[in-house]
């Protein structure tokens, strides 16, 4: 009795065996494919430096082509640029009158705008803006370095009260170390006076 | 000179060109309003690029309305609104 059961047994495992190799062989295939999926996601999402040095190499041109040549240089040279309050870019504003009483911002690359007095190197506040891709599935969201200072440059010389007020604003150093700005504010006076006086200064980068 | 660029700026690419035309041309201005509107309705802010005869300085005037922008423009320039960060 016992020996035909265990006969029973092994003849049902015989014939089941195709079935479950058959089982195996799908649930590798599907965790496999799975993983592939997987894979090929991992790769997309990888970051190219290449494309997004190339992307910055293409907002630095643009930038270059849209804004004053003192500006580019500005930029090029010390990492950020100085715009102007409404106030100065008046037309006929210009020279004595500039440096009288009215502010400036300074506008630095995926950094607050940091409003100022050049005439006496007071901070005035920061305006903490950024441009975000909304409707995009893109993994990245952040404009270029050279497109974020140029679409502040655009938003502030075309519109300063919308950019002002699309903006969150702060008391200095909230973002931006105040010690920071205040050595850049000084490295501008000396870029610039070094300029008038036709001397080199040196590249940023 | 009416042969006008649109550009737009793009995180990751830099700018890229969505529309290129001739505003005198009926059928390339069309095409030029018809992209405008869609990216203002998508929320991007338009610029011109703009340059002073006189003094030579640069600035940029904001648009929106495909009518203002400047009959001598050459290029505008679509980025994404500010907000506050």
């Amino acid at each position: 009795m016992l020996l035909a059961l265990l006969a029973l047994l092994v003849l049902a495992a015989v014939l089941a065996l195709p079935a479950i190799a058959r089982g195996v062989g799908s649930a590798r295939r599907r965790l496999a494919e799975r993983r592939g999926e997987r894979t090929g996601r991992e790769v997309l999402d990888l970051p190219d430096p290449g494309r997004e040095r190339r992307a910055e190499q293409r907002a630095r041109e643009l930038l270059r082509s849209c804004v004053n040549e003192e500006e580019w240089a500005m930029y090029r040279d010390l990492g950020f640029i100085r715009v102007w309050g409404a106030q100065a870019r008046r037309p006929g504003a210009a020279g004595s009158a500039r440096r009288s009483g009215v502010y400036a911002y300074l506008i630095y690359p995926q950094k607050p705008l940091v409003a100022f007095v050049p005439e006496t190197r007071q901070l005035l506040s920061e305006y903490c803006v950024e441009f975000p891709e909304l409707a995009s599935s893109l993994s990245v969201s952040r404009l270029p370095d050279s497109d974020d200072v140029l679409a502040k440059w655009m938003a502030l010389t075309g519109d300063e009260r919308r950019l002002v007020a699309s903006a969150n604003m702060h008391l200095p150093g909230r973002q931006v170390d105040p010690g920071r700005v205040r050595r850049d504010i000084w490295r501008l006076a000396e870029w610039e006076r070094q300029r008038r006086g036709g001397g080199q200064v040196a590249s940023r980068g | 000179m009416a042969n006008i660029r649109f550009l737009r700026m793009r995180p990751g690419h830099g700018e890229v060109l969505l529309a290129e035309g001739d505003r005198r041309a009926r059928e390339d201005e069309e095409r030029l309003i018809e992209e405008f509107r869609r990216q203002l309705d998508a929320g991007m802010w338009a610029a011109v690029p703009t340059r002073d005869r006189a003094s030579g300085r640069r600035e940029a005037l904001m648009v929106r309305h495909y009518d203002e922008i400047p009959s001598q423009a050459e290029r505008v320039i679509f980025f994404p609104r500010a907000a506050g960060g």
